[in-house]
């Protein structure tokens, strides 16, 4: 690192959870509703209403700060966040504050290109709270109101708070996709980024090399961002912003000009831009929330939902490099694309007997072929029983991997076994006894070059090949020289 | 001749069980008693009028063919204006609620209605139960029966009034620091303030979220027994309700309690307390002996300290539970193009002015309108509770006030634990006097909230309390004995006071 | 503990209330008689006490998932101040105006 700084990330993660029904009350979280047609007296806030909790939410959250390594603490409250808003019904967000349902915890985040240091980011915290509705500013219309939905008021939301370990714009764009796929593997959010099911805020501050040690920078909390990749610019630009404004005014957090603001990212320019906020906006006079009581979370129920995690990312990538011989950017891959990936991956390994083969293999064949048709693994034609008896017929040499390629696009194309795709091209196989007749049968006709290969010069047997495939089409070359030199060895 | 309204909820309800008495009949008793009382009372902001002999027909159209019928069948009953009623008008005694139409009932209301109760109407209150004497209503000022110069007591004014007047034989009431057992004492009418959890609280609109409870108001506490069968139960709707089975209170009612221990609390017998209601209530302890009671004096040492911990917490929960009131959804919003004129006064100005720091600081047309709405739709007690809350918990001041009041809470509930751990009941005073003027306290929000002095603390701890007649003021004031028992002893303090009201007739009384 | 008009006034925003002379006036001066009576509460020894924010000592109310009938549209936006066919109306979140 040449620049005399080092960039402090923290981030704040809104996931929603993947509940049926809201946080409080039974109405539908489906997304895409038309407004207004998912609330009740409850998510309307209406007087006298009361919040329930819904128990599932409670179960997806504590899986997740189980898998993110957290502390549960024996028991959980409920908090009121205050503010005025109007897509926030009841003046106040139920929310956690003093009491979370987890706290201190970690998520290993590692480069499989190398960039970094695979390394822990602390989670501070993940609590869950209700989301707000959603206010739409009509200008269209020309009206100067803003516009109030309130289906998605309500809706579980898990907010993970990380420590401000990230260091760099791709250390944050890098947590963010290992949480995305941690959460997937849990099933608990479906992380859809366009339909605000994942949202991310970003602490963002540098400490500046001074002689008298690190100077904090203001830090600045960014927001807006719709994207990873946003996320990624976004942050490259403030801390390249802040670094400008340090060289220019050299104002430290906390000095008068130094207090933490908020800045918007704006994607068309790709700048962040001021939002101001009035002072006292910040005062939320959280209390407990009078009208829910404690959740209880026994060790009993903690170590049962441990126990229910299943195999996640970071463990499945250590085995598939250590039990499958694959490189750490091969695991890499498939694990990113998911359980269900991964599950096809290790049927095909296991019956192929080659995890590097089949690895190659699903890479070129099954993921280009999901990635062009942007769907699953679920609608991928060939079953891995079949996909692993074809690599057994090109491992056994019994096809060339160009030759087994088409027995491939066959297989998608006709739906066909590997034997019916073979048919359908016109190869047979070539038995192994059949092949040592024909080879032994040209090395008699063919003593000259016998000779040749017996004087040292192996090449020789290169024209019996030519022969051979005019005997028969669908004898492979390497074997036809291998058995041929083989035979020559033993004369 | 004893007329049908002074009969109990009992004996009517057995009257129209035995076929003597129509729904509709006594449907049309209380109906013209309204007409002929609440002129002067002014204990119902609305009353049922088109649907009251309806419901009153159904039921005895019900009876008639055999059908079952529910545990309250034909009994009119009164409920405060602070319980959500499906597409009927419920206004909290507040501009803000002026218009205001639920689409769902309260649970409380609920039980009611598959109890077969006619809804008579709706009683009035201090504007959100905020205030002791329901001079606080946006709308009227009810007057108390035994003296129309005198407050009824609050802030479930209405709903004590007209029990008193014989304008319903049940109402129901709410309470959060004394407001179903001080207007009960002062208009000598039985009421119950059950166990916090005991009721549910879904559909109560809600004032201070851990203090509330729903309760009845009857002329007797067996009638009270009546009413809490129904209301009271688990409520999944209200996680606060509590899961435990309802005692048949109206069956147990009438079996005296023996050996009964009564703690007379040392602290309640002091200053400020008038003498004739301390006379009263000594009386009302002689009696309980006469039947066979023990008293012990016990101490409640921090009771001096309640109504300033209730205060706190009360405000501190109600400026949350009021911030809904903001004109967005429902209620009273302020009227926008002269909200918006003023703004853009203000905003030129300043202008002028060339006061860049007063423009920076303009709210925008969002802030303002939120302003405006709310300090049009509220009164002033509510905006004097909603700013002393916001206050209490803002930055700076959480610990010292609301951290505080949580903590003397706590040593508030331990002396309870502490008292009954030798007595079954705690016995003593529900107001420091007997009715006082209307407009006498108006001015001085203070001496209003010391007058909840002996109730507030029940709610703080969650116990049961009630407030039974026990005699009158020279005057001719009544006065109410309070009796509270330890969580879910709500059976034993009916048993109690039943015992008390066979033993004398001041619950008998009528204006 | 008094509290000054301008802590009065800073506080009415919070709480979201607009209050005119003399209402700004006679409010601080009930606030403050108000926060005088409430010091009562300095004189208690609350050292090692436990907030007590909730009578109840009960936990774990829950409900399980289950999608209930939501409001038809028409019924939720009953009572709105403002509405159009499908929304709440409110002057604009953003912006002055
Ligand atoms: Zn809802």
């Amino acid at each position: 690192m040449t620049e005399p700084y080092v960039i402090l990330i923290g981030l704040e993660v809104h996931v929603q959870l993947l509940t049926r029904s809201k946080l409080f009350c039974g109405c539908s979280t489906r997304f895409g509703a038309p407004p207004n047609t998912q609330t009740c007296p409850v998510c309307i806030g209406m007087p006298g209403s009361l919040p329930v909790i819904n128990r599932q939410a409670v179960q997806l959250a504590l899986r997740t700060a189980v898998a993110l390594n957290c502390t549960i603490p024996r028991s959980t409250k409920w908090d009121r966040k205050q503010y005025f808003y109007p897509d926030l019904p009841k003046g106040y967000q139920i929310s956690q504050y003093d009491l979370p349902l987890s706290h201190c915890g970690w998520l290993e985040i590692s480069d499989p290109k190398g960039a970094f240091a695979s390394k822990r980011v602390g989670i501070t915290r993940a609590h869950l709270e209700e989301d707000a509705g959603k206010s739409m500013h009509d200008e269209a219309v020309g009206r100067a109101d803003s516009r109030i939905d309130l289906n998605r008021a309500g809706t579980p939301l898990l907010e993970i708070v990380s420590e401000p370990d990230l260091r760099s714009p791709a250390e944050a764009k890098c947590y963010l996709t290992e949480l995305k796929l941690l959460l997937g593997y849990l099933g608990v959010s479906d992380c859809n980024m366009q339909e605000g099911s994942l949202r991310v805020d970003a602490n963002i501050n540098l400490h500046v090399g001074t002689a008298d040690g690190p100077v904090p920078t203001p830090i600045v909390e960014v927001k807006n961002m719709n994207s990873f990749r946003a996320v990624e610019r976004a942050l490259s630009y403030e801390a390249e912003r802040q670094w400008r404004l340090w060289q220019e005014l050299g104002v430290r957090l906390g000095e008068p000009g130094g207090h933490k603001t908020t800045r918007g990212w704006d994607e068309g320019r790709q700048a962040t831009y001021e939002q101001r906020a009035k002072e006292e906006s910040s005062d939320y006079r959280y209390f407990p929330d009078p009208d829910l009581l404690p959740v209880v979370l026994p060790e009993e129920t903690v170590e049962s939902v441990r126990a229910s995690l299943g195999e996640l990312p970071a463990a499945l990538r250590a085995r598939l490099e250590t039990g499958y011989g694959i490189t750490p950017y091969d695991a890499d891959v498939l694990v990113n694309q998911g359980r269900a990936l991964v599950d096809y991956y290790l049927a095909v390994a296991d019956a192929c007997g080659d995890g590097k083969t089949a690895c190659n293999w699903i890479q070129q064949g099954v993921l280009r072929w999901l990635n062009d048709r942007q769907t699953t693994i679920d609608a991928y034609p060939v079953p891995a029983t079949e996909f692993a008896a074809l690599l057994k017929a090109v491992l056994a040499g019994e096809l060339t991997t160009s030759r087994g390629r088409e027995v491939l696009a066959e297989m998608i194309d006709h739906g066909e076994t590997v034997e019916q795709a073979m048919k359908r091209l016109g190869i047979e196989r070539v038995d192994e006894a059949e092949l040592e007749t024909l080879c032994r049968r040209l090395l008699e006709a063919n003593p000259k070059i016998v000779a040749q290969v017996q004087a040292g010069k192996e090449k020789a047997v290169g024209s019996l090949i030519g022969q051979a495939k005019k005997h028969n089409p669908n004898a492979d070359p390497g074997r036809v020289k291998d058995i041929c030199l083989k035979l020559i060895a033993g004369m | 001749m004893i007329s049908l309204l002074d009969h109990t909820a009992t004996i009517l309800l057995r009257q129209l069980q035995a076929g003597a008495l129509s729904a509709v009949e006594l449907a049309q008793a209380y109906m013209d008693q309204i007409d002929r009382c609440d002129g002067t009372v002014k204990a119902f902001l609305h009353i049922h009028a088109d649907s009251v002999l309806e419901q009153a027909e159904r039921i005895d159209r019900k009876r008639a063919a055999g059908q079952p019928v529910g545990r309250l069948a034909g009994l009119p009953v009164a409920v405060k204006d602070l319980l959500c009623q499906e597409g009927q008008l419920t206004t909290c005694a507040s501009h803000m609620l002026g218009n205001f139409h639920p689409p769902y009932d309260a649970t409380a209301i609920r039980k009611l209605k598959e109890a077969d109760a006619v809804l008579l109407g709706r009683t009035n209150l201090d504007e959100f139960a905020m205030g002791g004497s329901t001079e606080n209503s946006a709308f009227q000022k009810t007057t108390n029966p035994w003296d129309p110069q005198r407050i009824p007591g609050g802030s479930s004014g209405g709903s004590a009034a007209c029990v008193a007047a014989r304008m319903a034989p049940l109402a129901v009431g709410t309470d959060t620091g004394g407001s179903i057992r001080c207007p009960a004492a002062l208009c000598g009418v039985t009421g119950l303030k059950p166990s916090y959890g005991r009721v549910s609280r879904f559909g109560l609109v809600a004032f201070a979220s851990s203090l509330d409870q729903i309760g009845p108001i009857a002329q007797t506490a067996e009638d009270c027994a009546l009413l809490l069968e129904v209301l009271a139960g688990h409520d999944p709707n209200d996680s606060t309700s509590v899961n435990r089975p309802v005692p048949a209170y109206s069956l147990a009612v009438r079996r005296p309690l023996v050996g009964l221990r009564l703690g007379l609390v040392r602290e309640h017998f002091g200053e400020g307390l008038d003498g004739e209601v301390e006379q009263a209530v000594r009386e009302a302890i002689r009696v309980y002996e006469s039947l066979g009671a023990t008293v012990a004096e016990v101490s409640l040492p921090h009771s001096r300290y309640a109504v300033a911990t209730y205060y706190i917490i009360a405000s501190c929960e109600a400026s949350a539970n009021l911030a809904r009131y903001d004109g967005a959804h429902y209620g009273y919003r302020t009227k926008e193009p002269a909200m918006l004129d003023e703004l853009k006064h203000q905003r030129k100005q300043l202008h002028e002015a060339g006061d860049s720091a007063g423009l920076e600081a303009l709210d925008s047309a969002l802030i303002r309108m939120y302003r405006c709405s709310r300090s049009e739709g509220f009164g002033l007690e509510v905006k004097r509770r909603v700013m002393l809350g916001t206050y209490a918990l803002s930055a700076g001041y959480y610990d010292a006030y609301y951290l505080k009041a949580l903590k003397v809470r706590r040593l508030i509930h331990r002396d309870f634990q502490e008292a009954f751990k030798g007595v079954d009941l705690i016995v003593g005073p529900v107001t420091p006097t007997p009715a006082y003027k209307l407009g006498e306290k108006a001015d001085d929000p203070l001496a209003m909230y010391l007058f909840d002095l002996y109730t507030a603390s029940t709610n703080l701890a969650g116990l049961p309390g009630i407030a039974v007649p026990c005699g009158f003021s020279t005057g001719r004031l009544p006065i109410g004995l309070h009796l509270q028992a330890p969580p879910f002893e709500d059976e034993r303090l009916l048993r109690a006071a039943t015992m008390f009201q066979q033993a004398t007739d001041w619950h008998t009384a009528a204006p | 503990m008094a509290i000054t008009r301008d802590e009065v006034e800073k506080v009415s925003l919070l709480a979201r209330l607009l209050l005119k002379e003399p209402e700004l006036e006679q409010m601080t001066g009930q606030l403050g008689a108000v926060l005088e009576y409430i010091a009562l509460l300095d004189e208690v020894d609350t050292a090692n006490v436990e907030p007590m924010a909730h009578p109840l000592d009960v936990v774990d109310a829950f409900r399980d998932d289950e999608v209930q009938p939501s409001l038809d549209r028409e019924r939720a936006l009953a009572n709105a101040p403002n509405r159009d066919d499908e929304c709440y109306r409110v002057p604009a979140v953003l912006g002055v105006t």
